[in-house]
């Protein structure tokens, strides 16, 4: 059985003439107690695959199924049987975090006392603030108390959709620590992110962009498929090297990533030799050039050109 | 059923912490049942009277003492001609002019007739009106006094004078407060009923947790509900402060049974958190949602007939008001507040207020889709 089976799911937005293709043929699965994320920039179709699978959204065409329900006929067993946290903040941010807690396990039937074992690590860093007002909480704990929401009526599956975007990279990381280990009790979970850091941690990826899906793989079998050399270039003058960069024609790309730019060389007779003598002559000092292993936005970035 | 009970919990912990909305709830009906009766008075008094008084009589100053004694009237302009009292008219100094032609008194004695003309400034309709027919009464009156004073005289043929008198039934001291709180209750139960209810449903999905809501079992009965009930026992609080504040304030206990109002109340509130609902269905944001309401309450109270008489608007609108529930709510405050009406004489505004509760209902739920 698998958790997620997509088939062709198609959806459209149409406004008055003008229709937009949110999702454009889209299949994949996910298994049982897989870690699967679903990167890709805003726009990319992410968000309305969590309100298909989470019955929120009928799809134009195709089918899908969750933990082998169907989302259109079995919707009412579906919404029994997973978490949803929604892009945006959706909490009642006039309750207290333990009322929202609360409220959450209620509705699903049970209690928080039943199911603490499955939060209690989450729970733990918001409970100094449980009489504090959900609105009143910053980024990162509104994402922790929205994941201890989401998990309260112990979920098979978990849809978490951008729940680290936003929020400060110590929480990010606490944050990503903890799907781990829910991971660990076999839960599985679909998220996305739109940050390429994050695809390491997940078990497989999908690459999305403009309602298509690029590639799904291993994050590892993403960055052995980068076949292209790969530079980091950095020199005194970082804006007109980028410029110059890519007026270079034996260079693919060129983006900027951090304190270097990036370079994908296209053939093998350029070397950074011959990249060094070009962007002396151009007048650029402190030149370092080092070859450099490709990471997923690389791969991203090259994916996204084709 | 369980669900339904916390979601129910829930409401009333949000509405409880909203001291503001809160604190409105339970301020607004003091305050309007304490001053809008105050402040709104069909009686007017003091209105500007300029005279143009051409015949310089002894009948011209009786009628003119007579009209300037009673209180309603101010003598603020005293013209030689017509024309310097309209201008006392644009100069906003004067509400009415009263012209007494030359002979007035010569025509009065030798014909037993004579005109004279009453002018009134129409900027406010109501003033003017009301301005005429003081002004025609207390002229009807001074008629009545010469007449009989002349066919006294001869003492021959006496005529029979029929003296009019009225009474007040239902209000007899023509108290209109006993006449506009009753309505004035009904709209705040009204805009407790119908407003915080659209709005706070639109509040659940600005904030996107209708969105989370639905991704859980609650099914779509159990949420609306949850949210009908808050705000139908509120409403039936509102109702209660404001028999309170009219008892302790104006002294007015319904001459009817206070269960039947409450009874009334109760359907009444159902058909108009209907509507409430219905509108929360179209609006996606709480600016949306006020205005639609804002929109629609400015023309069931405009033509509810608490500010103007129903039986005055022109038939169009009048046809209006068979489809506006706050009229029936009005009326029936009305009937059995004064006059102490029982069921039977409102079976027919039951049966319409429950078919309103039954179709805004109807519409509502048939609106409002949550599943795709």
């Amino acid at each position: 059985m698998n958790a997620v089976e997509i088939k062709n799911i198609v959806k459209k937005y149409s406004k008055k003439k003008s229709s937009v293709t949110a999702v454009n043929n889209i299949s994949f699965t996910v298994e049982e107690g897989e870690l699967f994320g679903l990167l890709g920039p805003d726009g990319a179709g992410k968000s309305t695959i969590f309100r298909i699978l989470t019955t929120l959204l009928l799809p134009d065409s195709g089918s899908a199924t969750v933990l082998n329900y169907d989302i259109i006929k079995d919707w009412k067993e579906i919404r029994n049987i997973v978490g949803y946290m929604p892009g945006r903040f959706s909490l009642y941010q006039d309750l207290t975090v333990e009322e929202n807690l609360e409220f959450f396990a209620t509705v699903f039937n049970t209690t928080i006392q039943e199911n603490y074992e499955l939060v209690a690590d989450i729970y733990k860093q918001l409970e100094p603030f449980k009489h504090r007002r959900a609105g009143k909480l910053s980024g990162g704990m509104k994402q922790k108390l929205a994941l201890s929401c989401a998990l309260i009526h112990k979920p098979k599956i978990l849809f978490l959709d951008e729940p680290t975007t936003g929020v400060d990279p110590v929480s990010r990381k606490e944050f990503w620590e903890m799907l781990i280990r829910l991971k660990k009790q076999g839960i599985s979970i679909l998220v996305s992110t739109p940050y390429m850091d994050e695809a390491n941690l997940c078990d497989r990826v999908a690459l999305m962009q403009s309602g298509r899906i690029l590639e799904i793989d291993t994050p590892q079998n993403i960055v052995n498929r980068f076949e292209k050399n790969l530079l980091a270039v950095r020199s005194g003058n970082m804006f007109n090297l980028l410029n110059d960069l890519r007026s270079i024609p034996q260079i693919e790309s060129c983006f900027a990533f951090g304190d270097n730019h990036h370079v994908v060389i296209d053939e093998t007779d350029f070397n950074s030799e011959d990249l060094k003598k070009y962007l002396i002559s151009n007048g650029h000092s402190d030149i370092s050039i080092s070859s450099i292993e490709p990471t997923i936005e690389d791969c991203f970035m090259q994916l996204m050109k084709k | 059923m369980r669900a339904l009970k916390f979601l129910l919990k829930k409401e009333f912990i949000q509405i409880f912490r909203n001291k503001l909305i809160l604190r409105m709830i339970f301020v607004v009906p003091v305050v309007q049942l304490i001053i809008l009766p105050l402040a709104v008075n069909y009686e007017i008094r003091n209105i500007n009277l300029s005279v143009v008084d051409l015949d310089h009589s002894e009948y011209s100053r009786k009628l003119l003492d007579k009209v300037t004694s009673t209180g309603y009237f101010q003598l603020t302009d005293f013209s030689d001609t017509y024309k310097k009292a309209l201008k006392a008219v644009e100069e906003d100094k004067a509400d009415l002019i009263i012209t007494i032609p030359q002979g007035f008194e010569r025509d009065l004695i030798r014909d037993s007739k004579a005109k004279i003309m009453i002018v009134a400034n129409a900027i406010s309709g109501q003033t003017a009106g009301l301005a005429v027919t003081y002004s025609n009464s207390i002229i009807r009156e001074f008629n009545n006094e010469i007449r009989t004073e002349w066919i006294q005289m001869p003492r021959m043929n006496a005529r029979p004078v029929i003296e009019i008198t009225n009474s007040n039934w239902f209000n007899p001291a023509m108290n209109y407060k006993f006449y506009f709180v009753p309505g004035i209750l009904a709209l705040l139960v009204t805009i407790v009923g119908f407003l915080l209810t659209s709005l706070n449903i639109v509040k659940e999905k600005e904030a996107g947790t209708i969105e989370q809501l639905n991704v859980t079992p609650i099914r779509k009965y159990q949420f609306i509900l949850g949210k009908l009930i808050p705000f139908w026992i509120l409403g039936l609080v509102i109702l209660t402060i404001g028999f309170f504040v009219s008892y302790i304030v104006y002294g007015i206990v319904p001459a009817g049974s206070y269960l039947l109002i409450y009874l009334f109340a109760a359907v009444y509130l159902i058909a108009l958190l209907g509507f409430g609902l219905f509108t929360s269905t179209f609006a996606e944001t709480q600016q949306q949602a006020m205005f639609i309401s804002y929109f629609c309450m400015m023309i069931f109270i405009l033509l509810g007939g608490l500010f103007a008489p129903i039986e005055n608007m022109p038939d169009w609108a009048q046809a209006l008001t068979y489809i506006n529930p706050v009229s029936y709510f009005i009326e029936v405050m009305r009937m059995i507040v004064l006059k102490g009406s029982g069921f039977i004489e409102l079976l027919k505004h039951f049966g319409i207020i429950v078919l309103f509760a039954i179709s805004f209902n109807a519409l509502a739920i048939w609106n409002y889709k949550k599943t795709t």
